[in-house]
């Protein structure tokens, strides 16, 4: 799991523990200094999705299977307004960004517990899509879509029976 | 299992296509894209899209042109037109010319997947809506079993004790005595009327599309299978599958019919994935199965399976007393479907009508009621109207050939030049129907 914007390490000890223990499997955080002004798009005020997901892989040496980006800062791609995170299905990269799942953007008290649990979600959420997992229809597991907030708080942080067996089978 | 709804994009812009594509992709939608309309026309060439998703801007053909294509290719697919400039006179002109709606770039993501949740929605409504028009058609259907001899009340008192078991029936009789019609008519009153009654006309198709067709298929699983599809047995989950002209199925095809009938499971060509159906087959022939075992050329075992229930259909001229109902019953069908007053017909007609032969049975019956309907005076059938009468009445005396380029004609203006129902009107397929409309140098009166 690769920092790409200013963590508190205990914050990033928890996502990374929690999306070790549900993907059964060691997960290595490392902070990366990476200069985002390249990725800024002065027009909608929002960083680039695309190109920091094809970016991130630049950022470390290290081996991985897979290896997700978690920023702070608001992402989009070109068709939609914004996104919490994206991966390109079956592959190995993935981003996220916390900046939509802070409470206090809605006009909201600030709640870090709640926030590391969106996180989870999230980072579980777009390391699925790099398994090759789709949208899952089980309103409990991790792998249904959320476009907005409340919906990621009303599914589990965990893969359903279903999505954990193509996982599995075969889903690399 | 519902079916995929399938999304194409149109859009010039890489970006665009991509975000919607991984999006779509990770909904689990099947999803294509184009970069320009010429290609997108391409592509709708050869298969349908439920859902297509069209940027306004485009160089060469623009969205609105776009759209008006893809509405005459099938006016069943859902077009959404895209633009990043939103202006009150292009969404108005989208929405007249059939657009289901016009958005905004870029999307709020909430937004989309409302906008393609209740398209889809709207999709399964229609595909609804055509499968109980069908099913209403097929209960309208058993009204056609016209008669009163003793060989028709004997068909109709099968037709319901066999309806509500769940045997396999074949249906034997002369081409034109209403083979379908029986079938419709057993699954109309059987316990299964509520599902689909799926025909398929094997006679008609090569051992390879009728693979394909009956079992369905998986994309890429040969040239030309660009989309998963499913096959009939499928379709009739829970219904009944009428395999037609069942003595022309090749002998591998035999096996394979055998083994989805013992098991009532299979799996598409190119596909892993056991299937499993529930339906009742009802086959018809105009053929001597019997003979056909004896000669080797068909199943024994797949005939014993198939010959639970053996029904037979007289051919008319067994059954002489019923024209006349039958003559009024056509009457009656085709006056109404061409909006006509109801009209009688000459009692010498008629008597030369209950004398025919009627090589081609009720089917041969019903078509020159038609044509007599067509070309007469609109207040009744006299004798000139109908082909026996013709010559004794016509002068100069018209040439076979003459009678069939007028009697096409009639029927291609019928149905307004749709050539498969024409050809179905005929009881031709449609390579004879087009070699004689180019035979006769027909052309469409605009």
């Amino acid at each position: 799991m690769l920092s790409c914007s200013q963590f508190d390490r205990e914050f990033l000890r928890q996502v990374a523990t929690a999306v070790g223990n549900e993907y059964r499997t060691g997960v290595m955080t490392e902070e990366c200094h990476l200069d985002l002004n390249p990725f800024y798009n002065p027009t909608r005020r929002q960083y680039d999705g695309d190109r920091l997901l094809r970016h991130i892989p630049l950022c470390t040496a290290s081996h991985y299977t897979k290896l997700v980006g978690l920023f702070r800062v608001d992402i989009y791609i070109p068709i939609l307004t914004y996104i919490f995170g994206q991966a390109i299905l079956g592959k190995s990269d993935a981003i996220a960004s916390v900046f939509r799942l802070r409470n206090e953007l809605y006009g909201m008290k600030q709640d870090e517990k709640l926030l590391l649990s969106r996180t989870v979600k999230e980072v579980i959420h777009e390391l699925g899509h790099t398994f090759g997992l789709i949208h899952c229809q089980n309103h409990a597991c991790v792998m249904r879509s959320s476009t907005y907030v409340e919906e990621i708080d009303l599914k589990s942080s965990s893969l359903c029976t279903g999505c954990r067996e193509q996982i599995a089978h075969g889903k690399k | 299992m519902a079916e995929k709804i399938s999304i194409l994009i149109v859009d010039d812009e890489d970006s665009v296509r991509d975000s919607l594509l991984n999006w779509f992709i990770e909904d689990g939608y099947e999803v294509e894209a184009a970069e320009n309309a010429k290609k997108a026309l391409q592509l709708l060439e050869h298969r349908v899209f439920n859902i297509i998703l069209v940027d306004i801007k485009m160089p060469g053909m623009d969205g609105l042109e776009l759209q008006r294509r893809i509405k005459a290719l099938n006016s069943e697919s859902i077009v959404i037109i895209m633009t990043a400039f939103a202006s009150v006179e292009t969404a108005v002109q989208a929405l007249k010319d059939g657009a289901y709606d016009y958005v905004t770039k870029p999307f709020d993501p909430d937004d989309l997947s409302h906008l393609i949740r209740n398209a889809g929605a709207q999709i399964s409504l229609s595909k609804e809506n055509e499968a109980l028009k069908k099913r209403v058609t097929t209960l309208e259907d058993i009204d056609d079993i016209i008669g009163q001899s003793e060989a028709i009340r004997r068909l109709l008192e099968q037709i319901e004790s066999v309806a509500q078991s769940n045997s396999s029936v074949i249906i034997t009789g002369e081409s034109g005595t209403g083979k379908e019609l029986v079938a419709r008519a057993i699954h109309a009153n059987s316990p299964r009327r509520y599902f689909p009654l799926v025909s398929v006309h094997c006679g008609a198709l090569t051992e390879s599309l009728l693979e394909s067709e009956l079992f369905g298929h998986e994309k890429g699983a040969f040239t030309g299978a660009t989309f998963n599809r499913k096959g009939r047995f499928e379709m009739a989950d829970g219904g009944t599958i009428f395999l037609d002209e069942i003595a022309t199925v090749s002998p591998k095809m035999q096996i394979e019919l055998l083994r989805v009938l013992e098991t009532k499971s299979f799996h598409r060509v190119g596909g892993n994935k056991e299937i499993t159906s529930d339906f009742r087959v009802i086959c018809a022939t105009n053929r001597d199965l019997k003979t056909m075992v004896h000669n080797g050329t068909f199943r024994e075992d797949l005939y014993y399976r198939l010959n639970v229930v053996n029904i037979t259909i007289p051919p008319l001229r067994e059954r002489p007393d019923d024209i006349p109902l039958l003559v009024n019953h056509f009457i009656r069908k085709y006056c109404t479907s061409m909006s006509r007053d109801l009209i009688a017909i000459e009692p010498t007609a008629m008597k030369q009508l209950e004398k025919f032969e009627f090589p081609g049975n009720v089917r041969e019956l019903e078509n020159m009621i038609e044509r007599a309907i067509v070309i007469g005076n609109g207040r009744e059938i006299r004798l000139k109207d109908l082909p026996m009468g013709r010559e004794a009445v016509d002068s100069p005396v018209e040439s076979l050939e003459e009678i069939e380029k007028k009697h096409i004609e009639q029927i291609l203006s019928k149905y307004e030049w749709n050539v498969s129902r024409s050809a179905r009107a005929l009881n031709v397929d449609r390579v004879t129907l087009y070699n004689k409309i180019r035979k006769y140098g027909l052309k469409q009166k605009k």
